[in-house]
């Protein structure tokens, strides 16, 4: 297989057969999730599900004043590490691209040098993180192989994304190829392992925040 | 119906609004690549003047936008020597006005550009006369001689 | 002219003079992308070089190659090449016909046996052979043939080095390239559709005066193929900030903006055009506002639409989503199904402790 043939299979079927599996896999878990159902409340409401429900949600993206103080790094770098996701992926053009092709919207995006830049940083914010886990006693304990997993499919898509754009290591369809790969397993795992806190972390805070409302009680 | 040579053609190019950016038309981009080709030529300025060295370098191998290439000409300058040459075409070979270091333009039989050297030296090979061309033309010589001597 | 001529000896012969042969190396030395200092290893080389026989065999093509190497106006340069070498045999360039032509080309292979090169354009029909035949014979029978005796195979254009467009989907003749052919011979392909002329006369000067040339792993020769255009390009400050041409005729398009959002395949390219450029130099696609095709490499023609951008799929996602996200509601409420049923078995397995249970005595 030349590395061409390995480009267009990335575009091609392994895109297909991996938006199958995340798209599938992720109501799979969804579904998981809600048919479970909960126990009836039967005392009566003191207070709004809803209200504390998407109060809840909004309200966890903030740290609390001792949470922060114990945790600064983690949430420092994490944020770090989640914004310059989000401009990585949502705001460079190539990309847009790509959700403009297959969702029919687009959005404008960011000058390229700057998602370059935002690239760098992320990496080393993701580096960083490791490094942590590994270091603090009580990180390294809890870890296991999962941990470690999602990391390295998370910094994969980085790496090789910014080895693409500044053409470094490999010729052209390989860096290209390389790069879709590598998003292409991210997308494979990504409803199986804790990537999913993408979108049950917003169920988890919900119900959290609509038990405490329901009660009458803060979240 | 006209015949296909004397249709004429109205060409289109896209209009550049003015001031529209530093970097409108085609390679019109700078490349940075002037102040280093002036500094590998002084030093091979200098390197020829310690022990003799020749250096050649091809300009067809360093990109430069058109606005960089009319200034290095006008860097180099015209020295002392212009010289023509015609060989499958023509080709200049002048002294620029830094003297040792030489300019050799090569263009083909339908005038177009095929090579273009800047040579550090005290002359460029292709103005030399050639050892065999010299020795081709020594026989053609003495068949010449030979025939006004026989018709003498 | 003397086939066992050197080239030196055969220019003498033909009135041309040492400087002009001079000037011949340095135009071939800058084109090649040489350092100067390789212009008295080529003159050298060349001056010695025996005329080599060269016999040029045409399949499924559409003789756009041919007209790339006779289309170039440096006539002169390319007059020595055609001066360097025999060409014995070409359909298009040849006055022979018919028999003649046949028996022209078994002579020269005979004649010159192991040593002649061999040149293909076009692409071979492994389908029912009679899809291409020259004389009566099939091409997979003229190149096997041919190839057994060749020193070298130069494979021209993208059909004879990949398959070209008779290969692309549904490929009906069964198109193959030369090298999925001919296995126990040094091939060099000069892909393109068409190449660049400067670079198939490139390539046969650098192999009369190097012996082959350094070649990737695609066969091409690296000096020409061993960059690709995006790397090379004229508009690559604009990808880098992230300037694009929406449309052809936009405002970007206009101030000569990147082509990318276009389709460009300029990234996974490797070909000489943002350098060397087309018609002695002039342009090249891109320069013209026109997106890079990727033309001399593999597949190029099923490579996705030429249009399209290198980050887009090249299937549709929509019916895939459509199915998983069907395939997904039902494993998922399948799922869900068992999962309830055993919470329910297990609510029913639960026995209830009372306090009287607690205050037995065993």
């Amino acid at each position: 297989m030349t590395e061409m043939d390995l480009l267009l299979w990335a575009r091609g079927p392994g895109l297909t057969i991996a938006t199958i599996i995340m798209v599938g896999g992720t109501l799979v878990r969804l579904l998981e999730i809600f048919l479970m159902g909960r126990k009836a409340n039967l005392a009566a409401a003191r207070g709004s599900a809803t209200a504390g429900g998407l109060g809840t949600m909004i309200r966890r993206s903030i740290p609390d004043a001792g949470t922060f103080k114990r945790s600064t790094f983690t949430i420092v770098a994490g944020y770090i590490f989640h914004i310059g996701l989000f401009i990585i992926i949502f705001l460079f053009i190539p990309h847009i691209l790509l959700f403009k092709s297959t969702l029919g919207v687009s959005w404008p995006g960011l000058p390229s040098n700057v998602v370059d830049a935002t690239t760098v940083i992320t990496i080393i914010a993701l580096v960083a993180v490791l490094v942590h886990r590994l270091l603090d006693p009580v990180l390294r304990l809890l870890s296991e192989f999962n941990d470690y997993l999602v990391w390295f499919l998370t910094i994969l898509p980085l790496i090789t994304g910014w080895m693409a754009f500044n053409r470094i290591g490999m010729t052209g369809p390989s860096l290209l190829a390389m790069h879709i790969l590598s998003v292409e397993l991210l997308m494979v795992l990504f409803p199986f392992t804790k990537l999913s806190h993408a979108f049950t972390i917003w169920i988890a805070r919900w119900y959290n925040g609509a038990i405490a409302g329901y009660k009458g009680v803060q979240s | 119906m006209e015949r296909i040579e004397n249709i004429s053609i109205e060409t289109e190019s896209p209009s550049i609004p003015a001031g529209a950016g530093a970097t409108c038309t085609p390679c019109s981009v700078p490349t940075g690549n002037l102040l280093p080709l002036l500094h590998e030529i002084r030093h091979a300025l200098n390197s020829w003047l310690d022990d003799g060295s020749i250096h050649v370098i091809d300009l067809g191998s360093i990109p430069m936008a058109p606005h960089e290439e009319t200034q290095l000409l006008e860097t180099l300058g015209q020295g002392e020597i212009q010289a023509t040459l015609s060989a499958l075409g023509n080709s200049e070979v002048i002294e620029t006005g830094i003297a040792g270091v030489w300019l050799v333009t090569h263009h083909n039989e339908e005038g177009v550009l095929v090579g273009r050297f800047i040579e550090i030296c005290h002359i460029p090979e292709i103005l030399k006369s050639q050892t065999e061309d010299a020795r081709f033309a020594l026989q053609a010589l003495d068949n010449l001689l030979a025939t006004a001597e026989i018709e003498k | 002219m003397k086939k066992d001529q050197t080239l030196g000896e055969s220019l003498r012969e033909q009135g041309v003079s040492r400087r002009s042969f001079l000037k011949f190396c340095a135009a071939t030395a800058s084109m090649m992308a040489l350092p100067p200092s390789m212009i008295p290893v080529i003159a050298a080389t060349l001056e010695k070089a025996r005329r080599p026989s060269v016999i040029w065999l045409s399949f499924q093509e559409c003789t756009g190659c041919t007209e790339s190497i006779t289309r170039s106006s440096s006539a002169t340069i390319e007059d020595l090449i055609f001066n360097a070498i025999s060409l014995d045999y070409h359909h298009t360039l040849q006055a022979a016909s018919g028999d003649a032509a046949e028996a022209a080309r078994e002579a020269a292979m005979e004649e010159n046996h192991g040593k002649y090169v061999l040149v293909v354009d076009g692409s071979i029909p492994t389908g029912n052979p009679g899809y291409s035949t020259i004389a009566g014979i099939s091409n997979i029978d003229m190149l096997k043939e041919t190839a057994a005796g060749a020193a070298a195979i130069v494979a021209v254009g993208s059909c004879a080095a990949f398959g070209g467009i008779p290969k692309a989907n549904p490929n009906p003749t069964g198109a193959v390239s030369v090298s999925d052919l001919i296995t126990d011979k040094p091939i060099i392909n000069v892909p393109g559709c068409p190449p660049i002329p400067a670079v198939i006369t490139g390539v046969l000067v650098q192999f009369l005066t190097f012996g082959l040339p350094e070649l990737d792993d695609l066969g091409r020769p690296a000096a020409f193929y061993g960059k690709s255009i995006h790397d090379r390009c004229y508009r690559r400050p604009f990808y880098d900030r992230g300037q694009f041409a929406e449309t052809f005729d936009d405002e970007g398009a206009k101030k000569g903006w990147c082509l990318f959002k276009l389709g460009c395949k300029g990234p996974t390219t490797y070909n000489a055009c943002a350098t060397t450029k087309w018609n002695d130099g002039t342009s090249f696609p891109i320069e013209a506002g026109h997106p890079c095709l990727g033309c001399s490499e593999p597949d190029f023609w099923d490579a996705g639409s030429f249009y399209k951008a290198l980050s887009t799929p090249t299937e549709s996602l929509g019916k895939a989503a459509t199915y998983a996200v069907g395939a997904g509601l039902l494993a998922g409420a399948a799922i869900g199904a068992v999962n309830r049923g055993r919470k329910q078995a297990a609510a029913k397995r639960h026995q209830k402790v009372t306090i009287d249970d607690l205050e037995k005595e065993s």
